[in-house]
């Protein structure tokens, strides 16, 4: 699946063993793809002698600090945001 | 138990920190299985501690005084790098962003220490440390202010987590009162902690 800039995704909340580029603090939060990188050898297969193909789709993502954080006390339109792999964004609404 | 015999020599390392250990059997072994040789890991060592954040700065100092350079290089920050002669290193992709009155961006890699360090030279210790990075993702205001740096209430905060291939570098605010000045005393008021976005650019 791929997005394109102010789609509404959500990060996935699987767990996954082993090396990945997924911060654990956004498993499962929603945000929305403010850009669309290239696509970057995949670093979960590349971390174990694998040669990091199919490239995966970058996409640097916006949350909001409030919403990931209930007790965020800083400006309302404070915003976070994070490179995330294609495979780890779901579709959301 | 007996510890008379001992059929191998003990594995102590006389002092040497646990991840220099490590560090050193990783290289023994990359470099026995011919993966890099001795040299090509010495002249890398030696790229990247003769990168300074001077770089970074001659970049910013050119955006603010050319705006067409600084819409390049927002749009291709290592097209913009190599325009000026400033190599920006291995990484395929350098983004800039821009702080304006309104928008502050502040970089941080929750993951490890990913940083722009073709364009700022090796991160300072406290970007690879566990409380900035925990922290600068949930209290970026606080954490700004712990560095000297109290933004206005209506500033948008942008926190940037650089988990993947891209590194970021910010571009401060040109400081008020610098009309006059020419290229090289601007790029002398862009420090790394202002790339980072921890810090404003110095003040004439």
């Amino acid at each position: 699946m791929s997005f394109a800039p102010g789609d509404t995704v959500r990060v996935s909340g699987r767990r996954h063993e082993g090396h990945h580029r997924t911060p654990a603090y956004l498993k499962g939060q929603t945000g929305t793809v403010e850009r669309v990188h290239e696509r970057f050898l995949d670093p979960e297969t590349r971390a174990y002698g694998g040669d990091g193909t199919p490239a995966r789709r970058l996409y640097l993502v916006a949350f909001e600090l409030d919403e990931l954080w209930p007790t965020y006390d800083g400006g309302a339109d404070d915003r976070l945001l994070v490179d995330v792999f294609e495979h780890w964004l779901e579709e959301a609404r | 138990m007996s510890h008379e015999h001992h059929d191998h020599d003990p594995i102590t390392t006389s002092g040497e920190p646990p991840a220099a250990a490590r560090t050193r059997a990783l290289e023994e072994l990359l470099v026995e299985k011919g993966v890099v040789t001795r040299d090509e890991l010495r002249r890398r060592i030696d790229w990247l501690v003769s990168r300074t954040p001077a770089d970074g700065a001659r970049i910013v100092a050119r955006a603010w005084v050319d705006d067409a350079f600084r819409q390049r290089l927002l749009c291709d920050a290592r097209e913009a790098a190599l325009e000026i002669g400033v190599d920006p290193g291995p990484s395929p992709v350098v983004v800039a962003l821009e702080n304006t009155k309104n928008v502050h961006h502040v970089v941080v890699c929750t993951l490890c220490s990913c940083y722009p360090k073709a364009l700022l030279g090796p991160p300072p210790d406290w970007y690879k440390s566990l409380p900035y990075r925990s922290r600068a993702v949930s209290d970026p205001r606080g954490v700004l202010r712990e560095f000297g740096l109290t933004l206005h209430e209506g500033t948008e905060v942008r926190v940037v987590d650089s988990t993947a291939d891209m590194r970021y570098l910010v571009v401060p605010r040109r400081p008020d009162g610098t009309d006059s000045l020419g290229e090289e005393e601007l790029a002398s008021l862009v420090t790394r902690d202002s790339m980072i976005g921890v810090a404003e650019a110095l003040a004439p």
